[in-house]
């Protein structure tokens, strides 16, 4: 029984961290069709200005919560300034550019502050269940992932930002015509999912090995979820999370861990097969 | 005019011989004075990278070392190093470049186990003389192939019991998901065996998996005494510190082979890196003579440089040993430089005496245990003259020669 329960308590665990992941993949991809390839290095970013800051003497949840998001989110927008703004409708050239800038920011980061890095501590400690010992931060990174969803759906449900963006995201054009600039909501948006993806990987820090190139071990798993969940922002990568989290989770503990990814990217091909548009294209049609 | 067959060949013919006139010519006219080239492929950006740059200012350090005291047989040597981006593919294609195109006279290089076995069959084929200075599974047979940093004879088999001792008979062993997490894993399971312990799993993790959650659970579920790591690379920190924040640190000591190679203890927290048991054939921390002088040394080369460790001091014992050779044959020839080094030819380096082993082609040397006590590796016994028993049951090369493959362990569970 208690075993049952941190199992359970697992793939929670997995499933808040892979929608922590793709939320802000999930916001740029959903709304703009730029494949951002960069992602992961937006992640590294938000766990170096975590650890950074922290290291440098300013409070963790500040480091991970505020400082993280901030400096991410500045990095995106100048990223959708000097380079995205020109790629908008070109998946292809997207990549490409997105791809390299990845290779640019390993490289800078590299240059600066070497190949490894010195991390910070968890926070919080642990508790027990019955006879076996869990870690607190588990829970608080579920959390994390519920505040961040409970957010974002009230922004983009409630506000006129949301709607506006909502509304360019479904015809840009007709949008424009009703006097909004969708290139301002553009850049609006894409520093948005660099913030959240900065908040991400400020929150992952304290758990992860911290070097240059750990963003890549993110990118795939990422995208898979994104594109299994479908164009619906929150229900698909809910949804999808959920499910990939389970699965991996799961896979992993009953099998091997090898096994367990295996099983991840089997599921993943079987449902992209199934369901083309996504969970969200299937089953939550007309939600955020 | 009339450009007949004939005429064209003559005019071709001389312009090409004009055009290549410069090469042929170099090529003889420098005669003694030619640098030796001593290439070299380790990996200087990518995910193993930081165990790559260290190294790198090794090789740098010794050969201008070398340099500095008149070269070997009179000539410099002259260091091509081309870094691989913990790439497979790269050290695959410049591992061609300097047997062909560079046409160097011996190769140190090589991280990873599998880096190892995709550029040692190339410099077999073109017969370049190859070192491969660091840790490893152990087994490589090969004639052409020197492999100077310690096996699992060495570290592993010292490792285990100590670790029993202090923990108990049941042991969970994690592993990278590759040839040298797979074999090391092996290992782990004989040396408990041979001690009466017992093992009751073995989990292998891919290289990217990052959430160590259900392996958490499932260890707790297991109840062992001790966890033995052989988990590779920056994203499989993350194991210790998720198992740090779970509470789990002070339940079950952890022995590995891996952690601090590259500069955990000085990167993870105090409280992940506590306690844990690590046996190599070197520390940065050693206060021999030759130790302190070759981290003033690279100290000096480089101010900020990382962590220290075995792979760096054996990279430095590699490049000597090979200089050994060369004096002791005095040629550069392959198989002159082979024969001299079966010789037995040895070097008082950073890590103590290194002696290479005929038979096998790696090297007896010293092996310390040690244990993280704040942030820095506390050595706690040490091992003088280790041979590589594990590769010697398997591997003479004095009989025969001709032999050139990885031999396995065979474990019956």
């Amino acid at each position: 029984m208690d075993l049952a329960a941190l199992v359970a308590l697992n793939v929670v665990n997995g499933a808040a961290s892979l929608v922590l992941l793709c939320l802000g993949l999930a916001i740029i991809f959903g709304m703009m069709r730029i494949i951002n390839l960069a992602h992961g290095e937006f992640v590294m970013l938000g766990a170096y200005a975590a650890v950074i800051s922290a290291n440098a003497g300013v409070n963790i949840y500040i480091a991970m919560l505020i400082v993280a998001p901030l400096c991410v989110g500045l990095v995106g927008l100048i990223v959708e300034r000097c380079l995205i703004r020109f790629l908008y409708g070109r998946l292809v050239d997207s990549m490409l550019a997105t791809w390299g800038l990845s290779l640019l920011i390993v490289g800078i980061v590299t240059t600066i502050f070497g190949n490894t890095m010195q991390g910070v501590p968890t926070p919080l400690g642990g508790f027990s269940i019955g006879a076996y010992r869990t870690s607190w931060y588990t829970i608080f990174l579920a959390a994390v992932a519920l505040v961040v969803l409970a957010a974002i759906y009230g922004v983009l449900r409630y506000t006129r930002f949301g709607l506006v963006a909502r509304a360019v995201m479904q015809n840009p054009e007709m949008a424009a015509v009703l006097g909004v600039n969708p290139a301002r909501i553009y850049m609006a948006t894409f520093s948005l999912g660099a913030a959240v993806t900065g908040l991400a990987g400020g929150v992952l820090a304290p758990v992860s090995g911290i070097t240059p190139v750990m963003g890549g071990a993110y990118v795939a798993k990422a995208f898979i979820t994104v594109v299994g969940g479908g164009a619906a922002i929150i229900s698909g990568t809910t949804s999808a999370s959920a499910l990939f989290g389970l699965v991996n989770q799961l896979g992993a503990y009953f099998t091997t861990p090898v096994y367990g990814e295996v099983i991840l990217f089997i599921a993943a091909t079987v449902l992209i097969r199934l369901m083309p548009q996504g969970i969200s294209g299937r089953f939550f049609r007309g939600t955020i | 005019m009339t450009f007949t067959r004939r005429k064209f060949l003559k005019t071709t013919m001389s312009a090409s011989a004009a055009l290549a006139a410069p090469a042929i010519s170099t090529r003889y006219a420098f005669g003694a004075e030619d640098p030796i080239k001593v290439g070299s492929l380790l990996d200087q950006s990518g995910a193993i990278a930081s165990s790559g740059v260290t190294m790198v200012t090794a090789m740098e350090q010794g050969i201008a070392e070398i340099n500095e005291a008149g070269g070997l047989l009179g000539r410099p040597l002259q260091l091509i190093q081309y870094d691989t981006q913990s790439n497979i593919q790269l050290y695959s294609q410049y591992a061609q470049q300097l047997a062909l195109k560079d046409r160097v006279d011996v190769v140190h290089g090589g991280i990873t186990s599998a880096s190892r076995e995709a550029i040692r069959p190339t410099f077999d084929r073109f017969r370049v003389l190859y070192f491969y200075n660091v840790l490893y599974e152990g087994g490589v047979c090969d004639r052409d192939c020197f492999c100077t940093g310690t096996t699992p004879a060495q570290t592993v088999e010292k490792l285990v019991p100590y670790a029993m001792k202090n923990s108990g008979k049941k042991a969970y062993i994690l592993a990278a998901d590759y040839n040298y997490g797979q074999i090391t894993a092996k290992w782990m399971t004989k040396y408990m065996q041979d001690n009466g312990g017992e093992v009751l799993s073995v989990d292998f993790f891919p290289l990217d998996v990052t959430n160590f959650g259900s392996t958490i659970s499932k260890i707790q579920e297991a109840k062992p005494d001790l966890i033995l790591s052989a988990l590779v690379g920056g994203n499989h920190v993350s194991f210790y510190r998720q198992w740090q924040s779970a509470g789990m640190k002070d339940q079950i000591p952890i022995a590995s082979t891996t952690f601090g190679l590259v500069n955990e203890p000085s990167t993870v927290d105090a409280a992940v890196s506590e306690g844990i048991y690590g046996c190599y054939g070197y520390y940065e921390e050693l206060e021999t003579p030759e130790s302190t002088a070759f981290v003033d040394k690279l100290k000096k080369r480089w101010p900020q440089i990382p962590y220290i460790s075995e792979l760096t001091a054996a990279t430095y014992e590699g490049l000597y040993l090979w200089a050994e050779g060369v004096k002791k044959a005095g040629s550069i020839d392959r198989m002159k430089v082979i024969e001299a080094l079966e010789g037995g030819v040895s070097f008082k380096g950073p890590s103590g005496e290194v002696k290479l082993d005929p038979a096998t082609h790696h090297t007896v040397r010293n092996a310390y245990l040690a244990q993280v006590k704040d942030r820095k590796w506390n050595v706690l016994e040490t091992f003088d003259a280790v041979p590589p028993s594990d590769t010697a049951m398997v591997c003479d090369l004095s009989e025969n020669p001709d032999d050139n493959q990885q031999y396995v362990i065979d474990i019956k569970s």
